[in-house]
């Protein structure tokens, strides 16, 4: 029987939509957190720290998203850790957006002028204020645009967990494509879902930018 | 019961990976090439005189930017047959990592064309050098050495991002360490093996794109 792409495939789509929002929010709030201690750590005093941290962004950065997903999603299987197949991507796309994350944050940090930690650290704040109250406000400013745009990559990242199986917009696009015999519709139908999502982010993140550069 | 990592099967397959490794790499270059093509005719089409021809150009580039790759290969693998084009799947995931790349590097080869000032151009004239001469070291050659971070760092990209043309079945490491696992069930062994050979791919890349910008792009020392 045929199935024509109708509400009901339409509908389906939206399902897959939410998980694809949901698992970016939380990937993006979860890499936020890690992240910041990724940045933090990245330009901290022990030469130690900075390296393992230099070694974790270029893990990420150096290696397909795609196999990423496959080693957290099979590898905590392995440590014995039985989860839903959501929480093991939403960890893996979390660990991918800490150090791309983190590597923006980084350079955001490195562009302050030294004279912010000097002060600070004159005035005797202790590190937790002086990251708090003095670098990072300020660097996560001057990071912002960029922070949009990775927003961007993370959506788009997310539909790699069609691949091992997990239902979200572009899983339920290829389900819904091979019901209706329609893939092109269909696909058709995804990307401009997709592109709605991530075009206003991108908008943003350009006038964001081009708002910086007209500052300076 | 505790799972024995068992990595002969690694070991077993290796020929197999390492003829992957070259699937990418030559999947990769040739992604690499149509994407430069794609951008230089875009960054013409884009600088135009003929309205709509720009206004397609800017579509194109925003289009491809804000969809997830998976989307735009799927999309084209059922859209080339319809234009009459019956491709091997490794074709067709060229030709979607070349629309990919492509759409990044017209962004990047037109900064690099605005980054050569009108006055460096006229001074070359002043000089006495030829037209071609102007051509080939004040415009070229400066406008490559601007994009040539960028762009390198996007061809690593695309690189990586060729593992997604595994689900096309296009013939590449990810689809061979697919078909290695479905045969051997050693899923974790597999793909944490590959995921080294990935980053080994990508630091070859990285330090051979260095050697050649060390060697055609910086500046002359006495």
């Amino acid at each position: 029987m045929n199935v024509v792409f109708g509400f009901k495939e339409f509908a389906f789509l939206l399902t897959g939509l939410k998980w694809t929002v949901l698992l970016s929010l939380i990937a993006f709030a979860g890499g936020g957190i890690m992240g910041l201690l990724v940045a933090v750590a990245r330009t901290a005093q022990s030469a130690a720290l900075r390296r393992a941290m230099i070694l974790y962004i270029a893990v990420f950065q150096g290696t397909p998203l795609l196999m990423q997903l496959f080693v957290v999603y099979y590898g905590l299987g392995l440590l014995g850790i039985q989860l839903p197949a959501w929480a093991a991507v939403a960890i893996a796309f979390t660990l991918n957006a800490s150090a791309f994350l983190g590597e923006i944050w980084r350079g955001a940090i490195q562009a302050l002028p030294r004279g912010q930690t000097e002060a600070a650290t004159a005035l005797g704040l202790p590190l937790v204020s002086r990251l708090r109250d003095v670098i990072l406000p300020q660097a996560l400013r001057i990071a912002q645009p960029a922070t949009v745009g990775y927003a961007v990559q993370l959506i788009k990242g997310t539909s790699l967990a069609a691949i091992v199986g997990f239902i979200e917009l572009a899983r339920a696009g290829q389900i819904v494509s091979s019901q209706t015999f329609a893939p092109i519709l269909v696909f058709g139908v995804v990307g401009a879902i997709y592109f709605s999502l991530c075009w206003p982010l991108s908008l943003y993140s350009a006038r964001l930018e081009a708002k910086f550069a007209a500052a300076r | 019961m505790a799972y024995q990592m068992d990595f002969s099967v690694v070991f077993d397959h290796f020929p197999q990976l390492l003829w992957g490794c070259l699937g990418t790499l030559g999947l990769s270059f040739a992604g690499m090439t149509l994407a430069l093509v794609i951008g230089v005719l875009g960054v013409m089409a884009r600088g135009s005189h003929v309205g709509w021809l720009r206004r397609l150009v800017i579509a194109f580039i925003e289009i491809i930017r804000n969809t997830p790759f998976l989307v735009q290969i799927f999309f084209l693998y059922f859209a080339l047959p319809q234009l009459g084009l019956k491709l091997n799947p490794t074709v067709t995931a060229i030709i979607a990592l070349g629309v990919n790349g492509g759409a990044y590097a017209i962004e990047i080869i037109r900064g690099g064309v605005q980054s050569i000032h009108r006055g460096q151009v006229e001074a070359g004239f002043a000089l006495g050098l030829h037209k071609a001469q102007v051509f080939r070291l004040i415009v070229l050659k400066p406008a490559l050495r601007a994009i040539y971070p960028s762009l390198t760092g996007q061809f690593i990209m695309l690189t990586l991002t060729s593992s997604i043309c595994t689900s096309v079945a296009a013939y590449e490491l990810t689809s061979v360490a697919q078909r290695i696992e479905s045969d051997t069930f050693r899923s974790f062994e597999v793909y944490f093996t590959v995921t080294l050979m990935y980053l080994a791919i990508s630091w070859i890349l990285m330090t051979a794109f260095a050697a050649i910008s060390h060697q055609y792009f910086s500046y002359p020392t006495r």
